[in-house]
């Protein structure tokens, strides 16, 4: 077979301007997602049944699911509910585009929770000790204690979910949004030319990862100055 | 609740601690004065961490009652913060917040606990950063400090809350023995200011020259309770004696 390299120049300017789409739905959904997993960890670790199993049940379906199962179930399953066409989330979760936000949000949040958790039960007890004895009430310790050492051991194993959202957000494209990934198939519907588009399309993803590792390794750089100072 | 008997500081009475079904103490009766200095020991599993631990509330008594300066340990939170306050505590593994220098390390319960202004607090921590003589390394991370001289910036940091009680649990026990001394010196100088202490410890000289009473605990209770000359020249009991004779000799 042929490998046209000219195609390949021709598709990537192309597919790049669905990278603001791509942008959109990374950051969003990062976004929201680590409020969610602020929110879901609170709950796991309030030590109140009524909260923490909700936030296990969520965990455990959004974990257990794969993703684009969930994008389906939302963006095709959720209109079939007349309470959700009545609802005040009936504008957003209409479009495509409301979908898949929900739906990475929903999944990264659960992830995030998890990788939150382990950072706060890597927190030293005897550090936690020590601001009790000195008076901290349970709220000064998490904030000025845990949340700061807790964030740190938790940055490598976010900064993959990261990379991990930045490539789920391809999936919006089966459900009609003209991300990277969109352009891109439609590109090879016109030319019949899969190899070449999807090859660009991949290093254009490669090169996205290559940044973000990059930018993760300077927030872990920073945070770990008082470790290796 | 009112303070029943006593001008005591700190008053134990009848304490019982479980640990699920294994007892950690057993009917602790112990009275410390206003400046009193305490040095407890004991094998290890004697219970003695427990004991001065009940004392600010880092582990809940299961049963018995623990007066600190007229203010009685209850499940009221308020009760706790109360006791806290006046309670400061050293670990064996220092315990400084990792992720602050030196000098936040003893601003920041000042600020949050106390709340005391950021410039009253710096001039706070720095003058007893000078008192363990190490106002040197006030930016520092406490990585980049020895365990002698993290072992004295967590004293200062107790210090700093200006308690009138410090319990030290097992100070130089982590540390190189070329470091032990410098933490003794300045436990042993704020005994002589006078300073209310509660010390687990091995050290038998710093027991000998500074502890008003020497309190020997084995699985629990207390054994035996001297005067440093009586409990280590003539101790009345047998574990007491075995004890001594394994920690003195080698």
């Amino acid at each position: 077979m042929s490998f046209d390299l000219s195609l390949i120049t021709e598709s990537i300017p192309k597919m790049l301007a669905g990278i603001g789409i791509t942008f959109q739905l990374m950051f969003l959904s990062a976004v929201l997602g680590l409020i969610l997993a602020v929110i879901l960890l609170l709950m796991r670790i309030s030590g109140k049944w009524y909260l923490s199993w909700p936030a296990q049940v969520h965990i455990y379906i959004f974990r257990g699911t794969p993703i684009l199962v969930q994008i389906f179930i939302i963006y095709y399953g959720l209109p079939q509910f007349e309470f959700i066409r009545d609802s005040v989330f009936w504008p957003i979760l209409r479009e495509p585009f409301g979908c898949a936000v929900l739906a990475l949000t929903l999944n990264t949040g659960a992830y995030v929770s998890e990788i939150l958790r382990g950072g706060v039960l890597g927190v030293d007890r005897g550090v936690l000790e020590a601001g009790s004895a000195l008076g901290l009430s349970a709220r000064q310790k998490f904030i000025y204690l845990t949340t700061p050492i807790a964030t740190r051991l938790a940055l490598p194993a976010y900064s993959n979910d990261f990379i991990s959202l930045m490539k789920a957000t391809s999936l919006a494209s089966t459900i009609t949004l003209l991300d990277m990934t969109g352009i891109a198939r439609t590109i090879v519907a016109q030319t019949f030319a899969p190899y070449e588009v999807f090859i660009s399309l991949a290093i254009i993803y490669m090169i996205l990862t290559w940044i973000i590792q990059k930018s993760f390794g300077r927030i872990e750089k920073y945070l770990s100055r008082y470790v290796n100072p | 609740m009112t303070n029943p008997t006593s001008d005591a500081l700190i008053q134990m009475i009848n304490v019982d601690k479980f640990f699920g079904e294994f007892q950690a103490l057993t009917n602790i009766n112990l009275e410390v004065k206003r400046g009193e200095k305490i040095v407890i020991c004991g094998p290890s599993g004697s219970g003695k961490s427990t004991l001065i631990r009940c004392i600010n509330r880092l582990e809940e008594h299961s049963a018995g009652r623990i007066i600190i300066d007229g203010k009685e340990l209850t499940d009221q939170v308020k009760d706790i913060d109360a006791v806290r306050r006046e309670v400061g505590m050293v670990f064996q593994s220092f315990n400084l917040f990792p992720h602050m220098t030196i000098v936040k390390n003893l601003m920041l319960a000042q600020q949050l606990v106390r709340k005391i202004p950021k410039a009253e607090a710096h001039k706070t921590a720095m003058h007893f950063l000078e008192r363990v003589k190490i106002p040197e390394q006030a930016n520092k991370y406490p990585v980049q400090l020895s365990g002698g001289q993290q072992q004295r910036v967590a004293i200062a940091r107790a210090l700093c809350m200006k308690p009138e009680i410090i319990l030290f649990d097992e100070p130089t026990s982590a540390l190189d023995p070329e470091m032990i001394n410098e933490v003794l010196e300045v436990m042993t100088d704020l005994a002589k200011e006078g300073m209310t202490m509660i010390c687990v410890t091995h050290e038998m000289g710093f027991a000998r020259s500074v502890a008003d009473r020497v309190i020997f605990m084995d699985a629990g209770e207390i054994v035996e309770e001297a005067e440093p000359e009586i409990f280590f020249n003539s101790p009345k009991s047998a574990r007491t004696k075995a004890f001594l004779s394994q920690i003195l000799t080698h």
